[in-house]
């Protein structure tokens, strides 16, 4: 069997994608959270509090708190708790960024199977990004 | 040229490491313990202390899941979950980030080495992460005690495939069915021992999409990822190579937790004095780990990561019941 090398070429694309998307991911996440624990960002929450809070449940815990849920974090960046977060979110974000990278080489391809796949897999994580499925 | 009792000593030092990572593992559990029965235990110790225990907990997970071909998830949930004082929510949120932090970063490498295959991914990928969410939505409705059940019911099922389940290096596909010949999937890799180019495809590709509809749902409820049931999946059922296979489940691991990671991020169920620690004490334990793997025998590992499970299973199972608080 030949190699498939429109697959080898869409799979380098992905790597390179996800190589830069995640080394820009773990560099935030690692920024923001050393920031929050040298307290250089004051915390929402504050760490001292921290180990009453979080034996309680997630709904406890925001009841508690007053955290806001969804994509309130990122207009509280000067907070180190909710700046750490950014870090997260680049790295959940890295499948949707690689895949949508590999969606012209299907296009070029007229591979129209994968490009559906492909946008299927893009709108299940945006619309679960998005906060659509619920609280 | 190191002789055989040359070679002795330094193998004899690594099991007495892992076997003191193991000793590690168990005895961290103990002040947690103690923490977790009293609130107030909890409130004395300063908090600084608790994401530094994480750390080193997570570290030598780290060290132990790689050379053991399981995700680092499926460690971190029950053990954290059962011996330190957070809640599970909190504690599955931070599993599902560790399982995708660890296979976003074998990612690049796995798919130039040709170990991992897109094309086999993005089907089944999708079927996970549509489950996985469900999974997730579940696991953040119901109560913690009947998650916490479930949970030790998996983890020692999951040890009990690790004792049983075969593995196949090149398994036998006589005709590759319909579906996959469709979508393409198929491919070669090659294989650094024989230095030969291997090539590949797959049968079964209908039950292999249902089944990751299931392992989807099963990570997100329970924030483990599914390294453990994504390897014999492709390897037994759809008949990938073994390499290819755990490459591959890196890929779909990735994609199914990042589905379930938003639902718990938009839901605050990520603590990043949780997560943020055990990701990176995961990933710094793994770098050493994948070395383990050159000095010692992966059947030794293997065999302690299942007592270690076996005992993080039965103490989930007893913390949900009530019965070992």
């Amino acid at each position: 069997m030949e190699p498939n090398r429109q697959s080898a070429s869409e799979q380098l694309t992905y790597a390179a994608v996800l190589h830069w998307s995640t080394i820009a991911g773990f560099i935030a996440l690692i920024v923001t959270f050393v920031a929050y624990m040298l307290g250089w960002l004051p915390s929402y929450v504050p760490l001292d509090k921290l180990p009453h809070l979080w034996g309680l449940s997630t709904a406890e815990y925001l009841k508690a708190t007053g955290t806001p849920t969804g994509w309130s974090w990122l207009f509280m960046m000067n907070k180190g708790d909710m700046a750490s977060q950014l870090g997260i979110a680049i790295l959940s974000g890295c499948s949707i960024a690689c895949i949508a990278a590999i969606i012209p080489a299907y296009a070029k391809a007229k591979n129209t199977t994968y490009i559906v796949i492909c946008v299927l897999e893009i709108a299940v994580l945006v619309l679960s990004a998005s906060g659509v499925f619920g609280h | 040229m190191m002789t055989q009792r040359d070679q002795a000593g330094p193998l004899r030092n690594f099991r007495f490491l892992l076997w003191l990572t193991a000793a590690v593992l168990l005895l961290s559990t103990l002040p947690a313990e103690a923490a977790t029965a009293a609130t107030a235990a909890a409130s004395t110790t300063a908090w600084w202390v608790w994401p530094l225990s994480l750390f080193v907990v997570c570290f030598f997970l780290g060290m132990i899941a790689v050379p053991a071909g399981v995700g680092g998830g499926v460690l971190f949930v029950p053990i954290v979950g059962s011996f330190f004082p957070f809640h599970l929510d909190f504690v599955r949120g931070a599993g599902l980030l560790v399982a995708m932090a660890s296979a976003l970063a074998a990612g690049p490498s796995l798919l130039k080495n040709g170990m991992a295959n897109l094309r086999l991914a993005m089907p089944l990928a999708l079927a996970a992460s549509i489950s996985s969410i469900g999974g997730a939505k579940l696991g953040l409705a119901l109560p913690a005690n009947i998650v916490q059940i479930a949970l030790g019911v998996t983890i020692l099922g999951i040890a009990a495939l690790m004792l049983s389940a075969k593995k196949s290096e090149f398994p036998h596909v006589a005709q590759p069915d319909p579906l996959s010949q469709k979508l393409g999937i198929h491919g070669m890799f090659r294989d650094v021992i024989s230095g030969k180019d291997i090539p590949w495809h797959v049968h079964r590709t209908p039950m292999g999409l249902v089944l990751f509809l299931i392992i989807g749902f099963l990570g997100g409820l329970f924030g483990v990822g599914a390294g453990w049931a994504n390897v014999p999946g492709l390897n037994l059922l759809m008949g990938v190579p073994l390499k290819v296979a755990a490459g591959t489940s890196s890929m779909i691991l990735a994609m199914a937790s990042s589905s379930a990671t938003w639902y718990y991020l938009d839901n605050g169920a990520i603590l990043p004095i949780i997560a943020v620690p055990s990701v990176i004490g995961m990933m710094m334990g793994a770098r050493i780990g994948a070395h383990l793997l050159t000095i010692l025998k992966a059947s030794v590992i293997r065999n302690m990561v299942i007592a270690i499970l076996l005992f993080a299973g039965v103490r989930t199972l007893l913390k949900g019941m009530g019965w070992w608080i």
